[in-house]
């Protein structure tokens, strides 16, 4: 199955934005949080807390998509001979980003697939945290241009690749072992959230077939939200910016359709209006995710193909979501958390210390 | 002669940096690009295409492909 990849064309990258432009108020629907049918940052926060690595009563639930998005691309990867099992590209550096990333994403609330979702909701503060995560990653092209690289990978054990699906598996198999107990903030050794927004989601099975689909795609497409905007920055290359604008395009009418679209900035589903650290915030995030070479699905569909390095960035999003509320550093609809700020400008520091010291000529 | 890009092991977008300065500021006509996964394939493909430039051939090589690229 070498032969030509459709999902690779023009009509495949819309395709696959449509996809999932449609999937994710359907998934609303079926019970996730408002303008949330995905959020690949609020969803690995929602697994930091189920695992109790924080605390935040309100944001504990395995996400069954999370798990789809890595086991359907691993999937797909090894049905069109694409698994690669590669690591060594700056792991440590990409666990530091993946880290800062979601501490970005949780000022702002939301990842690049939910600042779009919250566009097509009626989320007006979604626009801030759109110009900052553009803004964020032109900051990252700058880099770029300038020799910043995180050097080569190289080819390692078949089951190096295998970790971070296999981790994601477990999950799967604990939520399995200690399900939902109606009423109770506990099951076995997993937490879930009784309300707020953890306490939304789609049944299981759904959001897992869901996941698992989205994650073959992706894969099979390559679509990435910060490259869609890191492209056409740098080189003026918009494929993956028509599947990104094809995903707002069908979230917003299949949000007027479903009766989820309304417009407006105060009183919206999990989001502030500081405008200021919504634009920060995503400023940070964008930074974060234009260095390590993908937005958070990406990182997770990559995984999928055996890049160890992207697994890395994705356990560091989920180790960042746990810093995130037990050092309030996460906002909540009230606004940001009361060291959230101080995170960003150190985060900011962190990326542009990264950015510029690792220009090192590639061998 | 041509001018070989290795860009196996380097992830996006720097597979598509590195063939763009190659067919800005190489001089060689053809230029051959390594590269290790199918994304870096469609990503160079797609960049030198854009620059006008001809996709002579795509093999696979070791673990990856090798493209031929000649300059437009």
């Amino acid at each position: 199955m070498q032969g030509k990849n459709i999902f690779a064309t023009r009509w495949g990258i819309i395709g696959v934005g449509a996809v999932i432009g449609i999937l994710a108020p359907v998934l609303q629907k079926l019970g996730n949080p408002g303008n949330m049918g995905i959020c690949v940052a609020c969803f690995e926060r929602d697994i930091a807390g189920a695992l109790g690595l924080h605390r935040a009563a309100v944001v504990q639930y395995i996400r069954p998509e999370i798990i789809g998005f890595v086991l359907g691309s691993m999937i797909a990867a090894y049905i069109f001979k694409e698994y690669r099992p590669r690591v060594g590209s700056a792991p440590i550096v990409r666990f530091v980003l993946g880290a800062f990333a979601m501490i970005g994403a949780l000022v702002f609330l939301g990842c690049p697939w939910r600042a779009v979702l919250r566009l097509a909701g009626g989320d007006g503060n979604a626009i801030l945290g759109l110009l900052g995560l553009t803004f964020g990653i032109w900051i990252g092209t700058l880099f770029l241009k300038n020799g910043y690289n995180l050097g080569r990978t190289h080819t390692t054990h078949t089951t190096v690749g295998w970790m971070l699906p296999l981790i994601m598996l477990g999950f799967l198999v604990l939520m399995l072992i200690f399900p939902q107990v109606e009423g109770q903030d506990k099951s076995g050794v997993l937490f879930y959230s009784l309300k707020g927004p953890g306490a939304m989601h789609a049944p299981l099975l759904l959001a897992l077939i869901v996941g698992l689909g989205i994650g073959f795609l992706a894969q099979r497409s390559r679509f990435c939200t910060m490259g869609a905007i890191r492209d056409t920055v740098l080189f003026g290359q918009m494929h993956l910016l028509i599947g990104f604008i094809s995903l707002i395009v069908f979230a917003f009418l299949t949000n007027l359709i479903l009766g989820q679209f309304k417009p407006g900035f105060a009183g919206q589903p999990v989001a502030h209006t500081m405008h200021t650290w919504n634009f920060a915030g995503m400023t940070l995030a964008g930074l974060a995710f234009a260095l390590a070479g993908g937005c958070p699905g990406r990182q997770m569909f990559l995984s999928g193909e055996g890049d160890g390095d992207a697994a890395l960035f994705v356990l560091g999003m989920i180790v960042g979501a746990g810093f995130a509320h037990n050092f309030g550093l996460a906002s909540s609809p009230k606004g940001v958390g009361p060291y959230g700020i101080a995170a960003v400008v150190i985060g900011l520091l962190v990326c542009v210390f990264i950015g510029f010291t690792m220009r090192k000529k590639i061998a | 002669m041509a001018t070989t890009v290795d860009a196996r092991g380097l992830s996006c977008p720097q597979p598509v940096i590195m063939t763009l300065d190659e067919i800005k500021t190489g001089k060689d006509k053809d230029i051959i690009v390594l590269v290790d996964t199918g994304t870096s394939k469609e990503n160079v493909m797609r960049a030198a295409a854009s620059q006008g430039c001809q996709i002579n051939e795509v093999s696979p090589e070791g673990e990856g492909y090798r493209i031929t690229i000649t300059r437009g």
